[in-house]
């Protein structure tokens, strides 16, 4: 196997790992908040975390580049931090991702939430658990099922993306060059048979991914409807 | 030693919701099981959950909240104490079971999160009196409404709360259902020293278990006091339809062996009942229906009714057409009589007529 394959891959994994780390760190307060509130600012905010759902990856990827260029205002901002300018760099890919994953950890999250509803929370008020508490044992285990999809969802998408990779990483080797990108690569240099390599594995992936999501969490979210 | 704290259960708030105002200033007596009795959207639950502090009172209604000495809510110096931190145990009216829990895992809950030295009541105790110690390793999802529902008890009683709230824990069982928790609900009102909140429509679960009655009717309190008093007062609705009936506390004072009977004594007379497992001296709760009593001027000889009280009619009210409510006081005990307007006419009957009470059944409550 070519070695370029190895740097693919191992940056693709990190990438995702990451993303969906840090997805689902943000994604647990901001679902929790939409799932809750009554506030009217939860339709636009819903409707903005929701767009990379709907835009096309490479729309998004350029607003990204621009906004984190060296004019951009994101741009001035990370130069100003001293953490220089983001895109074509990994930590860029990282925010690229993040974005645009976000849709696919939040509302598994928030439907999750929502199924919960109002009644544990208030039993585990009345049996003297806080507010933190209760989240912790109460509302975590139930939205367990929530939390493996979003996992799933999240990461697998993050390894499929490519318009907001190219956009905003471009190619470079061991740094922004991910599976989805390489194999785009080899097609253009007609290498057909390391594409074929590389798209099996992707496939074979997104298959052990989403039969091991069914296998680990049987019924899904009709669970979390049922036990309402 | 410091004095007594004062056993009361104070609860003054008003709560709006759009067409809806609940407006209550309760003082009752903070000890045995107080009945929250009204029909469905009478303020019952609403009540509950205001005293419980899972529903917040108006701002500006100058909320007082306080069992037993400990204040919970007073709007006057701005405190509010959050539902965790309440010696409260809740029971809701479907349950309301951690799923992701089994039935030991869900007594523990609340259990684990009260100070070993605030824990008043054994585990032990708790999972003998509601009969679940083989439902432990189960999950709620597995268990029948009505075990359901006792675990739902059982894990609010675990925190050894300082009052305990029942919304209408048998509200959504069936006969059947009511009829396997109601000894439990009984256990739980002779066997542990704990003021309940009891949120009911049903006159007979209210007869079996409370001391005393808060009547709601559209937000409002229509009356407050003892349930035996409550229940023989002809200017409320309690006391009319074919539910209506006195309650009498009796004492056992003697088995008649040969015919399966015990005698139950009162202030106005004695009572024979079906025989009761139960010794000389024990309390016993009865309840004579309105519908089971009949009038008569002198005593009937030559009657295969046993129970025949003499007593003094005290008040009339119209019930149904035709039917009229007669309040006896029978040596200074309440009894409701529903006759026909005919006999009250041909008895020529009058508030202060001497007449004796005949009982055709009596159901013992408790």
């Amino acid at each position: 196997m070519n070695p370029a394959y190895g740097g693919a891959v191992v940056l693709t994994l990190k990438l995702a790992g990451l993303t969906t780390l840090i997805l689902l760190l943000l994604g647990t307060p901001l679902a929790w908040w939409l799932a809750r509130t009554r506030s009217w600012v939860k339709l636009p905010i819903g409707a903005l975390v929701a767009l990379p759902l709907v835009l096309p990856p490479t729309v998004l990827g350029f607003y990204l580049l621009v906004a984190l260029g060296p004019h951009g205002p994101l741009g001035q901002l990370t130069q100003s931090l001293g953490l220089g300018l983001l895109p074509f760099t990994f930590s860029g890919l990282v925010l690229g991702s993040v974005i645009y994953s976000m849709p696919f950890v939040l509302q598994p999250l928030q439907n999750a939430f929502e199924a919960i509803g109002e009644q544990p929370l208030e039993a585990a008020a009345t049996l003297r658990a806080s507010p933190l508490d209760t989240f912790i044992h109460v509302v975590l285990p139930l939205a367990r099922p929530g939390y493996l999809s979003a996992a799933v969802m999240g990461f697998a998408h993050t390894v499929g993306e490519f318009g907001v990779v190219l956009m905003i990483g471009g190619n470079i080797p061991d740094s922004t060059r991910v599976l989805s990108v390489q194999i785009y690569d080899h097609v253009e240099a007609l290498e057909y048979t390391q594409a074929h390599w590389l798209a099996g594995g992707m496939l074979l992936f997104s298959f052990a991914a989403l039969l091991a999501l069914y296998a680990l969490n049987p019924g899904g979210q009709r669970q979390g409807a049922a036990q309402r | 030693m410091t004095a007594a704290v004062e056993q009361r259960l104070h609860a003054r708030f008003r709560l709006s919701h759009p067409g809806f105002t609940l407006q209550v200033d309760l003082n009752l007596a903070g000890a045995g099981v107080t009945a929250l009795f009204g029909a469905s959207g009478s303020g019952k639950t609403s009540c509950l959950r205001v005293i419980a502090g899972l529903s917040r009172s108006d701002p500006d209604c100058n909320a007082y909240i306080a069992v037993n000495g400990k204040v919970w809510q007073d709007d006057s110096a701005g405190l509010f104490v959050p539902v965790h931190q309440r010696a409260i145990g809740y029971v809701f009216q479907d349950a309301n079971l951690f799923t992701h829990l089994n039935v030991a895992q869900n007594l523990a809950f609340g259990r684990q999160r009260v100070a070993a030295a605030q824990q008043r009541i054994a585990l032990e105790q708790v999972v003998a009196l509601l009969g679940i110690g083989h439902l432990m390793q189960r999950r709620p999802g597995t268990l029948s409404g009505g075990e359901r529902q006792r675990v739902a008890i059982a894990r609010a009683l675990a925190t050894s709360p300082r009052l305990l709230l029942l919304d209408e824990p048998l509200a959504a069982l069936d006969a059947q259902r009511k009829a396997e928790i109601l000894p439990y609900l009984e256990k739980l009102h002779s066997e542990l020293d704990l003021p309940v909140l009891y949120v009911s429509h049903a006159t007979d679960e209210v007869a079996r278990l409370a001391d005393q009655m808060v009547l709601l009717d559209a937000g409002r309190v229509s009356a407050a006091g003892a349930t035996h008093e409550l229940m023989t007062r002809l200017d409320l609705p309690l006391a009319h339809g074919d539910g209506a009936g006195a309650l009498i506390h009796a004492t056992i004072s003697g088995h008649e062996a040969l015919y399966h009977l015990t005698l139950a004594d009162f202030p106005g007379g004695r009572l024979r009942v079906a025989s009761q497992p139960r010794a000389l001296g024990q309390r016993l709760r009865l309840r004579v229906l309105a519908r089971d009593v009949s009038l008569t001027l002198a005593p009937q000889a030559g009657t295969s009714i046993l129970n025949i009280l003499p007593a003094r009619v005290v008040a009339f009210a119209d019930d149904s057409p035709g039917q009229v409510m007669v309040a006896l006081d029978a040596g200074g005990t309440a009894l409701l009589a529903r006759i026909t307007k005919k006999s009250v006419d041909a008895l020529s009957l009058v508030p202060g007529s001497a007449v004796y009470a005949q009982v055709k059944g009596v159901a013992i409550v408790g």
